[in-house]
């Protein structure tokens, strides 16, 4: 016996199949197709040889699969005067990208942390310029950027590229940490300072470990956001510390002779790799931290 | 903060414990950020080409860079790439996001699909979007294997309609991040509102139109000062995708900045163009962010 | 004709039964409150009559006519939402009118029916402003003037003090006793929290588990409860329970507990009892009371002042029994005391089917 009334029934199936609903899911599916294709046809020419590129069609499943741009792209291809492939900027990028995540965390942690609980005077003026410094473009601050860490002996330098990463990074950073905090009940913090705790105690034993979620969102933004810098990269992280965004549009747009499309694809695809995977294996994470960011001030 | 209040020695022991720790933060601020802006506005009165000098000479350098065909040029087309970018990612955002939230099915795979385009850097996507624009081996050349010889689709070698796809590129970008933005907002929206609504008989898109965008003002805006700022900034996609091509017609004032900084050495020239876009952004942001404030300040007292 | 008749209605959610075989008619004109404690179905109940949630099975008549598949929105009902659920951006004006130009009523009727209906709620001087400006009796009176614009007949109120404070939701509950004295329409109002049920119904409907254990008016249903737990749910304090045995004897009927016993002969029995019967004898504080010459003893375990009476907890029979008490103590925490029961005004429940008898 039907566990529902013929009506009933009736009622709700007319709901699924409204036109309505249809032009929801064909307006999605459209979308989804329009946002998929570059991935698809990126994957595609990458497994392509020259040749089925240049006679066949774009959209084309590859005939006949071969690995040898990606291996090209790995170990040769020339990212302006070496020819090593783009590994040499997979590790530039990590090199970049892990002290790029650690310090700037653990200094917006520190700065949320002294701003939302002990506010000492005029820091919150302080705050308000770094927040609106956050919108400064990035081409005001280059040239004299380049001057203070020639001064430092750090231009050009994986010291350098760090450091500029942390000054652009910290208003974000601490905005992330001081909402954070702010949401976090002030007696909670007043109860740790009458168990005798100090400043540096309460941060470490008491509100580090708290920040768990909110690191990760941190660690997310900001291992994306750095992988996927150019600009600074460019400008400051010298010749041998070039980071994989920049070798990479070295080896696409800087080329003589023959384009080689499929190995271009593979070089973009192992480029975007890291962020691509730390997006689908964190899921609400990154949007999570993409919501935090967006509420600035 | 009362300047009244007088400070008992343990209470300045706490407040400069503070700002050790506050010193990195101060240090940016002032040197990194305040520094830089004055600095930048200094050399933007000098004639200073490769290296600063201190012959000052007014607003010189802002007269040249405004007669400066290649800079109006780049002003051209940001302000027809903004708007374009702009309207195109909120239609598409607001409209993915309002048909994500009519209860479909897949809808966690179809919000990842939406949004992976954020993940990859702007470098890589210009690049992807280079190839698949190739009027040779392309979208172009593949449409007219299907059986449409004259199909057209050349635009990034076209310098009327090159910059439209630095604007097709981006959008597919950044749509996504408009979407989870705006879907954050009507997620918020109390569902209450919903049932009155249906009870006053509203259909489903007069309630998005008349009383659910307007709630989600707010979001809007923040949306839209995130996007703004994106297009002062254009870097990227420009330098991967065209590289400022074919000639100069998708030049952004970004890169225009960039070249006169380093290869061209003028750099009075360059801050001259940085400050401009500089206070293109504050005009936008300084609003409102104080708006901003005085609504958070509104709300806080009525609690 | 403004009543409201559900018969054998079933709402599923997937395989959860929310509410079965429920029927229930409402007599027009009256305050019926739907009361009982959270996830016993009586939000589903109102909203299955408003339409915003579709009947599994069974029949809902409003006004006479059948509804069961009508439109929330041509049910001639109003409803009011916990939030209040006013559009934010929009004026009182445009609230209260906005369904109304969507379906395309002359805008002279529009105007007709806002300023009747801002007249009989004193809206009239509030028209322009927007709801974050109003405060919360006003919201309050928006939201059903949203609903009185529609003419509807009958009004369904989902909680909507609960997220208010005390004193707040005290002075809203007497605007609304007074406008259904004024409006004298047929209202079914949602609420877990008894005190609004008393004050507030003309008749009260307890639910639980997705089924009415009780109907009645206020007066019946706290002084002859149908079963334990509508005993239990309403009243505060709690009413005391006692376990026991009836002895039935020829001339008389006993309660027997630990160390007591009462004469029951005089309780309006609905079937005759039978001896050895085990039951559970239900007594308000109110109706316990502390006398020098009551025949059982306790010591107080706790008092509670409450301003204008005081609740004395005993420490009686292994149990904690409570006590209604007005005016001054003559004794402390620890002390021992007699008390008694008004036996007319005790409650038998059987043990094992719950239900009074």
């Amino acid at each position: 016996m039907s566990s529902i009334s013929a009506p009933a029934l009736a009622r709700r199936q007319a709901q699924w199949l409204r036109p309505a609903r249809i032009g929801v899911y064909a307006f999605l599916l459209s979308a989804a197709v329009f946002f998929l294709l570059p991935l698809y046809i990126m994957l595609v020419t990458s497994f392509k040889s020259m040749d089925e590129i240049r006679l066949g069609n774009l959209f084309a499943l590859p005939i006949q699969v071969t690995v040898e741009p990606w291996v090209t792209a790995w170990t040769s291809a020339c990212t302006g005067v070496a020819c090593e492939g783009i590994r040499g900027g997979f590790w530039n990028s990590v090199l970049i990208v892990i002290p790029s995540t650690v310090l700037p965390i653990l200094l917006g942690a520190l700065n949320g942390y002294a701003l939302s609980f002990w506010k000492p005077r005029g820091a919150n003026l302080l705050f308000g310029i770094l927040m609106l410094g956050a919108f400064i473009p990035v081409q005001v601050m280059m040239f004299p950027l380049v001057r203070i860490l020639a001064t430092l002996g750090l231009f050009s330098s994986l010291p350098g590229i760090v450091l500029v990463h942390l000054i652009f990074s910290m208003p974000v950073m601490t905005l992330l940490f001081r909402n954070y905090y702010q949401a976090i009940p002030q007696e909670l913090f007043q109860a740790a300072r009458i168990d005798g705790g100090g400043f540096w105690r309460i941060f470490v034993q008491l509100m580090l470990p708290m920040s768990t979620p909110i690191i990760v969102v941190a660690a997310i933004m900001q291992v994306t956001g750095v992988w996927n810098d150019y600009i600074l990269g460019l400008v400051f992280a010298g010749r041998d510390n070039l980071p994989m965004t920049v070798q990479l549009n070295n080896v696409i747009n800087t080329t003589t002779g023959t384009r080689l499309y499929n190995v271009n694809m593979a070089a973009t695809i192992l480029t975007s790799l890291v962020p691509l995977t730390l997006y689908f294996v964190s899921g609400r994470w990154f949007v999570r931290g993409i919501a935090a960011g967006a509420v600035k001030g | 903060m009362s300047a009244a209040m007088k400070l008992k020695p343990k209470q300045l022991l706490r407040q400069l414990l503070s700002w050790v720790a506050l010193l990195p933060m101060a240090s940016t601020v002032l040197v990194a950020y305040l520094g830089s802006v004055l600095w930048s506005l200094r050399v933007s009165f000098t004639n200073s080409r490769t290296f600063p000098s201190d012959q000052y000479v007014g607003l010189a350098q802002y007269q040249r860079l405004f007669e400066n065909e290649r800079w109006l040029l780049s002003l051209q087309n940001l302000a027809l790439y903004g708007v374009l970018f702009i309207l195109a990612c909120l239609l598409l955002g607001f409209l993915l996001a309002v048909f994500i939230d009519q209860k479909v099915m897949a809808e966690g795979a179809l919000r990842t699909v939406f949004l992976y385009p954020y993940a990859m850097s702007f470098v890589a996507t210009g690049l992807v979007w280079q190839w698949m624009l190739n009027p040779g081996n392309g979208i172009q050349q593949a449409v007219r294997q299907m059986g449409f010889p004259n199909f057209n689709f050349d635009w990034i070698i076209d310098q009327d309609m090159v910059i439209y796809t630095i604007v097709i590129a981006t959008v597919w970008q950044a749509s996504g991040l408009v979407m989870a933005l705006l879907l954050a907002g009507l997620r918020g929206i109390d569902e209450d509102i919903w049932k009155a609504a249906r009870m006053d008989g509203i259909p489903t898109w007069r309630v998005y139109v008349s009383i659910v965008l307007p709630m989600l003002g707010p979001s809007v805006a923040t949306v839209f000062v995130l996007l703004f700022t994106a297009v002062v900034k254009v870097f990227d996609s420009v330098v991967s995708m065209t590289q400022g091509g074919p000639g100069t017609a998708s030049e952004v004032p970004a890169k225009f900045i960039m070249e006169h900084l380093f290869g061209r050495a003028n750099i009075a020239l360059a801050s001259a163009g940085s400050i401009v876009l500089l206070l293109t952004v504050l005009l936008l942001v300084v609003p409102f962010m104080l708006a901003r404030q005085r609504q958070a300040r509104t709300q806080a007292e009525k609690a | 004709m403004s009543s409201v008749s559900i018969r054998k209605l079933s709402v599923r959610f997937g395989a959860t039964e929310v509410i079965k075989d429920l029927d229930l008619d409402v007599i027009e004109s009256e305050f019926l409150v739907l009361l009982g404690p959270s996830g016993c179905g009586k939000s589903t109940l109102l909203h299955s009559i408003a339409g915003l949630i579709d009947a599994s099975d069974g029949r809902i008549e409003i006004g006479g006519q059948d509804m069961t598949w009508v439109d929330p929105t041509d049910r001639r009902i109003g409803m009011v939402f916990q939030s209040y659920a006013l559009y934010p951006t929009m004026t009182v004006e445009r609230n209260m009118s906005f369904g109304l130009r969507i379906s395309g009523t002359p805008k002279a009727e529009i105007e007709r029916r806002v300023k009747r209906v801002a007249e009989m709620l004193h809206l009239a001087p509030l028209l322009q402003r927007k709801p974050a400006q109003l405060s919360g009796g006003q919201r309050q009176r928006v939201a059903i003037g949203r609903a009185l614009v529609r003419e509807a007949a009958v009004f369904l109120f989902d909680e909507p003090l609960s997220n208010l404070d005390a004193k707040l939701r005290a002075e809203l509950r007497r605007e609304l006793k007074l406008l259904h004295k004024h409006l004298r329409s047929t209202m079914i109002y949602v609420t877990h929290d008894q005190v609004e049920a008393m004050t507030l119904a003309t008749r009260i409907v307890v639910m639980y588990a997705g089924k009415i254990q009780q109907i009645g008016a206020p007066a019946e249903v706290y002084e002859k409860p149908e079963n334990l737990f509508v005993a239990g749910f309403l009243g505060a304090p709690a009413m005391n329970f006692l376990h026991g045995t009836l002895k039935v004897a020829a001339d008389s009927i006993r309660f027997e507990s630990v160390g007591m016993t009462f004469d029951v002969s005089a309780y309006a029995f609905r079937t005759p009892p039978s001896n050895g019967q085990a039951v559970v004898l239900g007594i308000r504080p109110e109706n316990l009371q502390l006398r020098s010459d009551g025949a059982l003893q306790a010591s107080v375990s706790l008092i509670e002042p409450m301003g204008n009476h005081h609740v004395v907890w005993l420490d009686f029979a292994g149990g904690l029994f409570s006590s209604v008490v007005t005016g001054a103590l003559a004794f402390g925490v620890d002390a021992p005391v007699r008390f008694t029961l008004e036996v007319g005004q005790v409650s038998l429940f059987d043990r094992a089917s719950e239900q009074r008898l």
